[in-house]
């Protein structure tokens, strides 16, 4: 086993060499489209913490995020948050952990849902946005779906109730036997409406992706307003520092 | 009879401090170091900006030992625990995300800094006798950095650390015969495991620091020793006052520890920048993939090292042999090493240097940069084939140096260095 993960490592050392690899990137070429989440919208936060309980952690934990520290950011009292967010008897200042067992994910779904603590992190709001509204009817797939920005994803559309359902439209030509060759994706159709508008859907979508944006880095909230004061007191220290060297230098002939 | 009064000392009067100070120079020669290394170090007054990285560069290192420590208060070298511990670290230790950002950003502007100055010593030939071993000391530091910044990437125990450490510990698997043991060797295991991170650790925060501290140590010994260099490669030294310091010369403090403060007040305001509002600059300090734990199983979509690696990454990927990219990898970075031997102008600085040294350095610059830009994207063929005209040209400046410099018109260099008061 060790040695296999040994030639693993070569064959990605070469597949790197070579530039052979081809980066799943291309997946989702031209269909990811910009998530415009606004982290500094509380009330957004809020909605994607009520979005996040609701259709995400039955499956997904976010393992590194305490309740009380979203509490503290998202202007919620404890209680609020004990009352709208936590289902399963945690206590305020536990993470958001899952009680699914990796083992029984794996034989439901085939792998274990990720941790969505660092997801935005690592890949992207507009990726989150654009997979969540990419999932449509694929009855050759076990969940009846599969979605354009992650092909052959295990996920199943937790949101169809919302969104309704949706087809693939290809552009393509039909052979001799009516089979479609050169398949190319051209749009969604909704096969089903959902319960919400297009519009709430989108919003929807964009509440929760700013939830998940925010968890990946909760500090990014005062971050920013530190920067502007240090950067403001340098300006000041600049001013001292470079007229006591002016005054110094005067002698410098 | 009355009771005397503390007053101020008169002339001559030794003051309490003053006192203090004479004990501990009778014990310690801590005036005689204040005076060699700062008070009456004579630096040339003609410093243009160019001399501020060297200031900055150490500022840097303090700045990463410092908050060094306050990270390792928290973190976990196990393979279990690291990554946990750094979300911990940015998450629930008070300011711990400011310390992370800090030393995570110090560790790419630690590299910018140290490739500006290095660039300089190439600008102004500093590295030309006496200054040779100012210039080794300093390429041995700048290795040490390398060491400290790979050991360091591993640490955080993200999958992009995790297969970064993996590949590159496996360029050493490409010397025939002992490569495959070799590689076992260093990471302890039969791949990246658990003892591999522990002694990535112990390197990273015990042993490459030390060694860094004492290269330093030896760098500025060696440069005060000798004396700095100046943008006009004048010996500052050979012009002496009546006083019997050199006449284009300064002491160090007051004159230049008020001009490099605020240098280091703008250095720190573009840390600053960086650090609180693109702490990751879009991906290039900090890798996406980095923020999914270590999978062995599972490879990041493309690997590449961080951007401060890439222009060598660029030369190993140029090549279609393994082994000999390797080597040529080496080559390019101990190359640095040869250049006090290799340039044989009698001009020190490119001032007084004709347009073929100007030329290879600049075609050079372009080198290294294009190299670190083709490094850090995916290596398709045109781009392979821009890595390979750019590795020669980077190689050409190293291997025709003691050509073009012999053959370089250069300029009558002045006695004393060019200066304009401001």
């Amino acid at each position: 086993m060790p040695i296999e993960k040994n030639r693993i490592a070569l064959l990605a050392a070469l597949l790197a060499f070579c530039g052979t690899a081809v980066a799943a990137e291309e997946h989702g070429a031209g269909v990811i489209q910009p998530a415009r989440n606004d982290i500094t919208n509380i009330a957004s936060l809020q909605r994607g913490a009520r979005n996040f309980v609701n259709y995400c952690s039955g499956c997904h934990s976010a393992r590194y995020v305490r309740y009380s520290r979203l509490a503290q950011d998202l202007g919620l009292s404890e209680q609020q948050v004990i009352d709208n967010l936590m289902f399963t008897g945690e206590r305020i200042h536990d993470t958001m952990k899952i009680s699914m067992r990796p083992e029984d994910a794996t034989r439901w779904f085939g792998t274990t849902p990720p941790d969505l603590s660092l997801i935005a992190r690592s890949r992207g709001t507009d990726y989150i946005y654009s997979f969540l509204k990419s999932f449509y009817v694929d009855p050759s797939r076990p969940t009846g779906v599969n979605n354009r920005v992650m092909p052959q994803t295990a996920m199943p559309d937790v949101v169809w109730e919302l969104q309704g359902v949706q087809e693939a439209v290809y552009d393509g030509e039909s052979d001799a036997e009516h089979n479609v060759v050169h398949k190319r994706f051209k749009e969604f159709r909704v096969a089903r409406p959902g319960t919400q508008t297009p519009e709430e859907f989108d919003q929807f979508v964009r509440d929760t992706v700013n939830f998940l944006d925010y968890i990946g880095e909760p500090m990014q909230l005062e971050r920013r307003s530190i920067g502007f004061r240090v950067l403001a007191f340098l300006l000041v220290f600049f001013l001292f520092a470079y007229f006591l060297k002016k005054e110094y230098w005067k002698d410098v002939k | 009879m009355s009771a005397t009064l503390p007053t101020s000392p008169q002339p001559g009067e030794r003051t309490r401090l003053g006192a203090l100070a004479d004990w501990i120079d009778a014990r310690f020669p801590m005036t005689r170091l204040w005076k060699e290394h700062a008070s009456e170090y004579y630096a040339p007054k003609n410093f243009n900006f160019w001399y501020y990285f060297g200031v900055i560069a150490s500022v840097v290192l303090v700045l990463q030992i410092v908050t060094g420590i306050f990270l390792t208060m928290n973190y976990k070298p196990s393979a279990t625990d690291a990554f946990a511990s750094v979300e911990y670290i940015m998450r629930d230790v008070p300011w711990g995300w400011l310390i992370r950002y800090m030393h995570s950003t110090g560790a790419s502007a630690f590299f910018i800094v140290i490739y500006l100055h290095m660039f300089r010593g190439l600008m102004y030939g500093s590295f030309k006798n006496p200054r040779e071993l100012v210039w080794i000391f300093g390429m041995l530091i700048y290795l040490c950095l390398m060491a400290e910044a790979f050991f360091g990437y591993l640490l955080p125990w993200g999958n992009m650390s995790y297969w970064g450490a993996q590949v590159i510990v496996s360029l050493f698997g490409a010397i025939p015969g002992i490569g495959e043991s070799l590689v076992e060797w260093i990471r302890g295991d039969y791949y990246i495991s658990d003892i591999t991170l522990n002694r990535f650790f112990a390197l990273h925060v015990v042993a490459l620091p030390i060694a860094l501290i004492f290269l330093v140590i030896a760098h500025i010994l060696a440069l005060h020793e000798v004396g700095s260099n100046n943008p006009d490669g004048v010996e500052i030294k050979k012009v002496k006052g009546p006083d019997g310091h050199p006449v284009d010369g300064i002491p160090f403090h007051p004159y230049y520890t008020v001009h490099d403060t605020v240098a280091v007040v703008v250095f720190f305001a573009i840390f600053a920048a960086v650090m609180f509002f693109a702490p990751t600059m879009g991906g290039y300090f900090l890798e996406h993939a980095n923020f999914e734990p270590a999978d062995p199983l599972r490879t990041p979509e493309e690997i590449a090292p961080v951007w401060y690696f890439t222009p060598f990454y660029a030369i190993l990927r140029a090549v279609p042999n393994k082994l000999l990219g390797v080597v040529l990898m080496g080559i390019a970075v101990l190359a640095f090493f040869f250049v006090p031997w290799l340039d044989r102008s009698r001009v020190k600085s490119i001032r007084y240097r004709g347009w073929l040294y100007r030329g290879f350095l600049i075609a050079f610059a372009i080198s290294f940069v294009a190299l670190g830009y083709l490094g850090l994207h995916k290596a398709t063929p045109a781009y392979t084939n821009a890595a390979r005209v750019f590795a020669v040209v980077y190689f050409a400046f190293f291997v025709l140096m003691p050509w073009y410099t012999k053959a370089d018109q250069t300029k009558p260099v002045p006695e004393r260095v060019t200066y304009h008061a401001h």
